[in-house]
C-alpha cells in the first residue's frame, strides 16, 4: 500500500505541485507590473541584463577575500548536487524510464563519490555558517532551515538508496524527494529559477545607466 | 491600526512590483551583502546587513503575497504588521545606510538591495518614521526652496562676489541659453568656488549658459527622505525653470544625489520625460575637453587621489570622465584600492549627513575611507560631490589627517589655458 502510494499517486501529485507551483511563481514575477522608466537611457538595458546574469557567477575582486567561504561552499554544493541529480546512474535510468524516454551516459562511480562529497560538504558548511555566523543567523528564516534540512535528508536517503535490493530505502528516498518537490515552489528553493529574472532585472537597471554591474 | 501606519503599509504595498517579487523569492539570506556595507564592516553589527534593512517590505511581501502568508491569513493565523515593525527599522535605514548601492553590486542572485531600501524609506516616511533632521531639511526645501534655507537673495549676494572676483558676468535668467546650471546648497553656502569655476570655464569654452532665479537649487531632500511626492515637487521646480527659459540642457552640479534625482529618478517622480537633457558637470567638462573647447595647461605635482561619489559612479554611470579630467591636470594621480564602481562610500550619502542623530555612526563608517586614503599616500583628495566633500572634510578633521579635500571642477578651472592677449 505504502509502495503504491509513494511510487504512484504521491509521485504524480508532487510532480504536479512542483511544475504548476514553479510556473505559477514565475508567472507572478514576470506578469506583475513594473512602471516604465521614463529617464533617457545611457546604454542598453538588454545588454546590461545579459552581462549581469553572467557576471554574478564570479564575485567582485574587491569583495572576494571576505566571502570566500560561502562562495566556495556554495559552488561545491550546487555543482555536486547538479552532478548527482542529472548524472548519477540511478537518476539517469529513472529519468529515461519514467519521464523522458531517453537517457545519457551517467558519471562513473568515482565521480559520483566526489560529487556526493562536494554536495554534502558544501551543504553542511553553508548550513553551519547559517547557524554560527552572526549575520546569517540574524537574517535566516525558518524556511531557509527547512529547505536546507529537507535537501540534506534527500541527499542522505539517496545515498542509502544506493544499497540496491532494499525497497524500503529506495521508497524512503523517493518519499523525501516528493516532500522536497512539494515544498520547492513555496520556499527559498525557488531561487533555482528566480535568480534568473532577479539578476537580469537588476542588470537591466544598471545597464541603462551605463554601469557595468 | 493607526491611520499613519496604514498609510505607510499602503505605500509599501504600492512598492511591490515584479522586481520585489523576483528579489525576495530569490534571496537565500547568504549575508554576502554585509561585507559590501561600510556600516557593517566598520561596526560589525549584523543589524546593518543591507538585506536586513529591507525587512519591513520582505515581511509585508511574505504576509500578503507568499503562499505561506496567504495560507496563514486564510486560517486566521496571520500576524498583522505593527508600528514596531516599521519603527525599529528607522535607525537602520536612515542612519545606517547611505544608499551607496555597493550591496547591489555583490549580491550573487542579483538583488538590487539599495533599490529596495529606497522603497522601504518611502513606506517609513509615509508612516511618520523618519529622522527629525531630514524631515526639517525636506520641509525647508519645500517651503523656502533649499534644505539649508538658502534664498535667492543669498545666491544673488554670492553672484556679486563671484563677478567681482572674476571680472566676468554671471548670466541670470537668459532665455534660450544652451545650458541652465544648478547649484547645491553646499556650493552656495560652503563652496562658492564652484560657481566661480563654472564662470571661468564656460567663459573659456564659449558655453552659452544661465542660472535661473526660479530654479537654482539642485538638491532633493525628498529623495533622501524617500518621499516620492516631495521629490517630484522639487524636480518639478527645476523642470518649470528650465522650460520657462527654454534651455536645451540642465547641468547637475557636483552633487551625487542631485544627479540621481534629476537625471535618473526625476522623470519617474513627475511622470513625464523632460524636453531637455540633464548632464552632470563632469560629463559636460569631459565633452568640452573632447571637443577641444576646454584646454588645460600645467599639471599638479602633488600626489592626488579621487573619491568616487557613489550616486555619480555606481548609481549614475559616470566613471571614465573624472579620470579623463584628472589625467589632464595631474602627473601624480593614484587610485584607491577599491575605486570606480566598487568604491567605498564616504558615509554621508542618502541623507545621513543631514541627519544629526547619525553623526557618530557616520564618523565610524568614515574609518573605511580613512584607511583607503592613507593607503594611497596622497597629499590631496579630489571629489565631485559637495555632500561627499563636507563628509570627507569632517572625517579628515575628526581624524586629524593631513590631506587637502578639493572639488574637481575648481581644479579644472585652476588649470585653464591662458588665452593669448588680443
Amino acid at each position: 500500500m505504502i509502495q503504491y502510494l509513494i511510487d504512484g499517486p504521491l509521485w504524480y501529485f508532487s510532480l504536479a505541485v512542483f511544475f504548476i507551483g514553479v510556473v505559477w511563481q514565475l508567472i507572478a514575477v514576470v506578469f506583475t507590473g513594473n512602471k516604465a522608466d521614463l529617464s533617457v537611457p545611457r546604454d542598453s538595458a538588454a545588454s546590461g541584463a545579459i552581462k549581469t546574469f553572467f557576471s554574478r557567477f564570479v564575485p567582485h575582486r574587491e569583495i572576494a577575500p571576505a566571502i570566500m567561504l560561502p562562495v566556495v561552499a556554495g559552488y561545491m554544493f550546487h555543482l555536486g548536487l547538479f552532478a548527482l541529480l542529472f548524472f548519477a546512474a540511478p537518476h539517469v535510468v529513472f529519468l529515461e524510464e519514467n519521464l523522458l524516454g531517453f537517457g545519457w551516459t551517467p558519471m562513473p562511480h568515482w565521480a559520483f563519490i566526489v560529487a556526493a562529497q562536494f554536495a554534502f560538504f558544501g551543504l553542511i558548511v553553508l548550513w553551519l555558517r547559517r547557524l554560527v555566523n552572526p549575520v546569517s543567523r540574524l537574517i535566516s528564516t525558518l524556511d531557509d532551515h527547512i529547505a536546507a534540512i529537507l535537501t540534506f535528508v534527500v541527499m542522505l536517503t539517496g545515498c542509502f538508496a544506493l544499497l540496491e535490493g532494499s525497497t524500503g530505502l529506495r521508497l524512503l528516498h523517493r518519499f523525501t524527494v516528493e516532500l522536497w518537490l512539494i515544498y520547492f515552489p513555496f520556499s527559498a528553493l525557488m531561487h533555482t529559477f528566480t535568480f534568473v529574472p532577479s539578476r537580469m532585472l537588476t542588470g537591466a537597471w544598471f545597464g541603462r545607466r551605463g554601469v557595468d554591474a | 491600526m493607526s491611520e499613519q501606519l496604514e498609510r505607510g503599509l499602503e505605500t509599501l504595498r504600492g512598492e511591490i512590483d515584479n522586481k520585489v517579487k523576483a528579489f525576495f523569492s530569490s534571496c537565500v539570506r547568504c549575508g554576502i551583502c554585509a561585507e559590501a556595507c561600510l556600516f557593517y564592516t566598520e561596526t560589525s553589527d549584523p543589524r546593518y546587513t543591507p538585506i536586513y534593512k529591507t525587512e519591513p517590505l520582505r515581511k509585508l511581501w511574505e504576509n500578503e503575497y507568499s503562499f505561506w502568508g496567504k495560507l496563514k491569513s486564510a486560517l486566521g493565523m496571520s500576524q498583522a504588521m505593527t508600528e514596531a515593525d516599521l519603527a525599529d527599522w528607522e535607525e537602520l535605514v536612515y542612519d545606517g545606510c547611505s544608499m551607496c548601492g555597493r550591496c547591489s553590486m555583490v549580491c550573487p542572485v542579483g538583488v538590487d538591495i539599495s533599490g529596495i531600501i529606497f522603497k522601504v524609506k518611502h513606506g517609513l516616511s509615509q508612516a511618520g518614521f523618519s529622522p527629525e533632521g531630514l524631515v526639517g531639511a525636506t520641509q525647508r526645501a519645500v517651503d523656502i526652496g533649499s534644505p539649508m534655507g538658502i534664498t535667492l537673495t543669498t545666491v544673488q549676494a554670492m553672484i556679486k562676489h563671484v563677478e567681482a572676483d572674476t571680472g566676468l558676468k554671471v548670466p541670470m535668467d537668459v532665455e534660450g541659453a544652451d545650458y541652465m546650471a544648478l547649484l547645491s546648497s553646499n556650493e552656495i553656502a560652503l563652496y562658492p568656488e564652484y560657481l566661480e569655476s563654472l564662470v571661468k570655464i564656460f567663459d573659456h569654452a564659449g558655453v552659452s549658459w544661465t542660472l535661473s532665479s526660479d530654479a537654482f537649487e539642485a538638491t532633493n531632500a525628498g529623495l533622501q527622505l524617500g518621499d516620492k511626492s516631495i521629490a517630484g515637487q522639487l524636480v518639478q521646480r527645476v523642470v518649470d525653470g528650465a522650460e520657462k527659459l527654454k534651455v536645451k540642457n540642465v547641468i547637475s552640479p557636483e552633487c551625487g544625489h542631485a544627479y540621481t534625482a534629476l537625471r535618473w529618478e526625476g522623470p519617474n517622480f513627475i511622470g513625464k520625460a523632460y524636453p531637455f537633457r540633464v548632464v552632470h558637470i563632469l560629463e559636460l567638462l569631459d565633452e568640452l575637453k573632447a571637443e577641444g573647447r576646454l584646454k588645460t595647461s600645467g599639471q599638479e605635482s602633488e600626489r592626488l587621489t579621487f573619491h568616487d561619489p557613489c550616486s555619480i559612479v555606481r548609481r549614475g554611470g559616470i566613471n571614465a570622465q573624472p579620470r579623463n579630467l584628472l589625467g589632464a591636470i595631474s602627473g601624480n594621480f593614484v587610485e584607491m584600492a577599491d575605486h570606480g564602481n566598487m568604491n567605498w562610500c564616504c558615509g554621508g550619502g542618502g541623507g545621513v549627513s543631514s541627519n544629526e542623530r547619525a553623526h557618530e555612526l557616520k564618523l565610524t563608517a568614515f574609518n573605511k575611507k580613512k584607511s583607503q586614503i592613507e593607503a594611497t599616500g596622497a597629499e590631496a583628495l579630489v571629489t565631485a560631490c559637495s555632500n561627499c566633500r563636507t563628509t570627507l572634510e569632517e572625517g579628515v578633521e575628526s581624524n586629524e589627517m593631513e590631506i587637502e579635500v578639493l572639488g574637481l571642477t575648481e581644479m579644472i578651472a585652476a588649470h585653464l589655458e591662458e588665452r593669448p592677449a588680443s
